[in-house]
């Protein structure tokens, strides 16, 4: 890797911006549309000048409308298009949920093999910062239930425009979860092109006494945890699942018959959640390998709250995760 | 007969506005003329008889297999309005797309499919169009660009704007040339009152879309009648005229003037590159699906609408017409007959699915539990010596 690359960072919104970019230029039948992506330049300037690069044609701003618009999308999928829905946030994309679940998730399967629909939606998942609680989904739980579609939620700007690339490549629908906030992180991203395999986990912290399993945002919280915990003694595993469907089971599974302790951690709502399936899988694989049972911080089990305080204690955060790994490995 | 199809985009409605109403309402003057297309020949009509005929054999053995439990699951009956598959299906291009609700058998026989394989996906067997994944509600045939029944009411509608959006992108985006292709895209007058057909509607006015939402108005929505689930049931113009979108409405008891009208309005539609809402009425003659009892109307209503069964208007046009023959009717029936009856026959020699398909087509490649995917025998030709 030559100086001037290793020195190239950007953000995690430009990061998402090259990966559509550069998989327009390459395949014509790769579009984008959604609220305010054209003109607007993107709510959250993710797309801001593509429209001039590609047209009105091929970067469409739609009315509100999310349930006529995927609808629309998953219809030119059908015909072999490639469609980048933008959600501008994925709370929005509940009154889509007839199209997205029953269409796009299982065309392949109800056709007899017959039509597939390569799409990609995506757009901001989780808690922006009190907008309450229709404007705080974190969907992964709910969508995660149904076969049929792939799940990709990037950490920084390096997974976001290499797991974006291989979404847009993928000939299955893929929901691709971003977070608000983290859309001005910076990190390292090459300048030579470059993909992130789905389902492949990958160990952002490596530690011996406790393994922290994440997805996206919340990681940031686990290694700030795992950096307090290091202070205390306890060394923690963090890894970084990348993708939730394809689930990178084994990667975590090595980790917990490393640690024998586990804690995972999901920003969505503890009851039949991503964390609750990760934990029984946990428990039916490694169960002679644990220590201590598995324990999760979810969102508490409340509507998201508005006011300040009350949001922040309903989240998930570093304090929770570090009562957690002490619960998990006998460190209270 | 209509000589002259006129399409009226006059915002008022002169069955109930007064007068005074009238004078206080600026009246739009955009109207559109369109000229039906020629009367088909006789061959082309004997094709449609043909065609009808297969369909109500279809539909009759259908119901036959239900009731020897052969079929499961909902199954819907097309009798009694198959002259709007077939006027409208002959009116476009083979290889312009199609999006159906779940009332599909229909319009997958009048747009080519072999009868055997729907057949078989109604039996659930390997051999059926969707390998027995779909059943009654879900006829797919990539072959002849039939985009799929779809169960959920309405849900079809922004699909098929999805794909008129796909052969315009096609036309324009890729090939660099005039968008040439029109999608027609089937609902009943339940799917009116969905939400996304409304936003189907605004999109494709929007985006200048090439797609026809056909209404096939039966006049009940299960067990509603329109008049009950449709507000301006009386004047559906005003639906798509919010739109900006033409509406016309058809015979749909009558394939010819069905085929004449709908010609000309999407050779206008490919023309113009926009959409258009198209009310085909009609009745069918059976329940909303093999369980209903029918309660929600009159014996006598239903005897009054099938004495004006669309297969004997075309019968008697060529007879007095084309010097038709009853006999050669009557041989034709026997004809479509036994290729129901053969049809039937391979269904039920078509193999079950083996288990293994549970986990076929999922996804396009192979991960976890996923087998990948395969195309089902109807696009592989395989066993169409039958």
């Amino acid at each position: 890797m030559s100086v001037a690359t290793a020195e190239r960072v950007i953000e995690f919104r430009d990061a998402l911006r090259e990966a559509m970019s550069e998989e327009m230029r390459k395949d014509k039948r790769v579009f984008l549309l959604g609220e305010e992506v054209a003109e607007y330049n993107g709510a959250y300037k993710v797309s801001k000048g593509m429209l001039d690069e590609f047209g009105a044609k091929r970067v469409i701003d739609t009315p509100i409308s999310e349930s006529g618009f995927s609808g629309m999308a998953i219809g030119a999928a059908m015909r072999g298009l490639r469609p980048i829905v933008e959600f501008m946030s994925w709370s929005f994309s509940l009154v889509a949920a007839d199209p997205i679940l029953n269409n796009a998730a299982k065309m392949l399967y109800m056709s007899g093999g017959q039509f597939g629909c390569p799409i990609v939606f995506r757009g901001n998942n989780g808690a922006g910062g009190q907008l309450a609680s229709t404007h705080s989904w974190c969907v992964e739980s709910m969508y995660a239930n149904i076969p049929g579609l792939k799940m990709a939620i990037p950490y920084d700007a390096y997974d976001a425009k290499g797991l974006l690339k291989t979404a847009i490549q993928d000939d299955n629908p893929v929901f691709f979860l971003e977070s608000e906030r983290l859309l001005s992180t910076t990190c390292h991203v090459p300048e030579e092109e470059y993909t992130v395999p789905f389902g492949q986990a990958i160990v952002r912290r490596a530690g011996t006494d406790c393994t922290i399993i994440s997805f996206g945002r919340p990681l940031h919280f686990c290694l700030k945890a795992a950096g307090e915990l290091a202070k205390e003694g306890i060394e923690c595993e963090v890894v970084d699942g990348r993708t939730i469907r394809p689930l990178d089971i084994d990667s975590m599974v090595e980790s917990v018959r490393k640690t024998n302790a586990c804690v995972i951690v999901d920003q969505s709502w503890s009851f039949a959640s991503i964390g609750s399936e990760i934990a029984a899988q946990i428990h039916a694989i490694c169960f002679d390998d644990l220590d201590n049972r598995v324990y999760r911080v979810h969102s508490d089990d409340v509507p998201t709250p508005y006011a300040h305080n009350l949001e922040q204690a309903y989240l998930p955060n570093a304090r929770k995760i570090c009562e957690a790994v002490r619960q998990a490995t006998y460190n209270v | 007969m209509t000589n002259l199809l006129t399409i009226d985009m006059n915002m008022t409605n002169t069955d109930t506005n007064t007068a005074a109403d009238m004078e206080s309402i600026e009246i739009r003057k955009d109207q559109l003329q369109l000229t039906p297309a020629a009367v088909p020949d006789k061959g082309v009509l004997l094709g449609f008889l043909r065609q009808m005929l297969l369909i109500r054999e279809f539909e009759v053995r259908t119901m036959q297999a239900y009731q020897n439990r052969l079929i499961g699951g909902f199954c819907h009956i097309y009798i009694g309005q198959e002259a709007i598959a077939v006027g409208t299906i002959a009116a476009v291009n083979p290889d312009d797309p199609i999006v159906l609700a779940y009332r599909d058998h229909g319009h997958a026989l009048a747009r080519g499919m072999d009868p055997k394989y729907c057949m078989a996906e109604m039996f659930g067997r390997i051999g059926g169009c969707a390998k027995g994944k779909g059943g009654s509600m879900h006829m797919f045939d990539a072959d002849h660009y039939l985009y799929g029944g779809h169960g959920i009411v309405g849900a079809q509608t922004p699909l098929g704007a999805g794909l008129a959006f796909a052969t315009k992108y096609e036309d324009e985006v890729i090939n660099g040339g005039k968008s040439n292709h029109v999608t027609l895209c089937y609902m009943g007058d339940g799917a009116l009152n969905q939400g996304c057909f409304y936003e189907a509607m605004n999109l494709a006015s929007l985006q200048d879309l090439p797609v026809i939402f056909v209404l096939e108005n039966n006049r009940y929505s299960m067990g509603t009648s329109i008049e009950r689930g449709t507000s301006m049931a009386h004047d559906l113009r005003v639906k798509s005229e919010a739109h900006g979108i033409h509406h016309a409405i058809v015979d749909g008891k009558n394939v010819i003037s069905t085929y004449q009208d709908f010609s000309s309005i999407a050779d206008w539609c490919r023309e113009e590159s926009r959409p258009f809402f198209v009310e085909a009425q009609t009745y069918r003659y059976k329940g909303h699906s093999m369980s209903d009892p029918r309660k929600y109307r009159t014996r006598e209503e239903e005897a009054n609408e099938e004495s004006k069964d669309c297969i004997d208007i075309l019968e008697n046009f060529l007879m007095e017409e084309h010097d038709v023959t009853q006999d050669s009717v009557k041989q034709m029936a026997r004809q479509v007959k036994a290729q129901v009856l053969q049809a039937v026959e391979w269904a039920k020699n078509s193999p079950e699915a083996p288990i293994e398909e549970l986990y076929t087509d999922v996804y396009t490649d192979v991960w976890g539990p996923y087998l990948g995917t395969s195309k089902p025998e109807m696009l592989r030709g395989e066993g169409s010596e039958q």
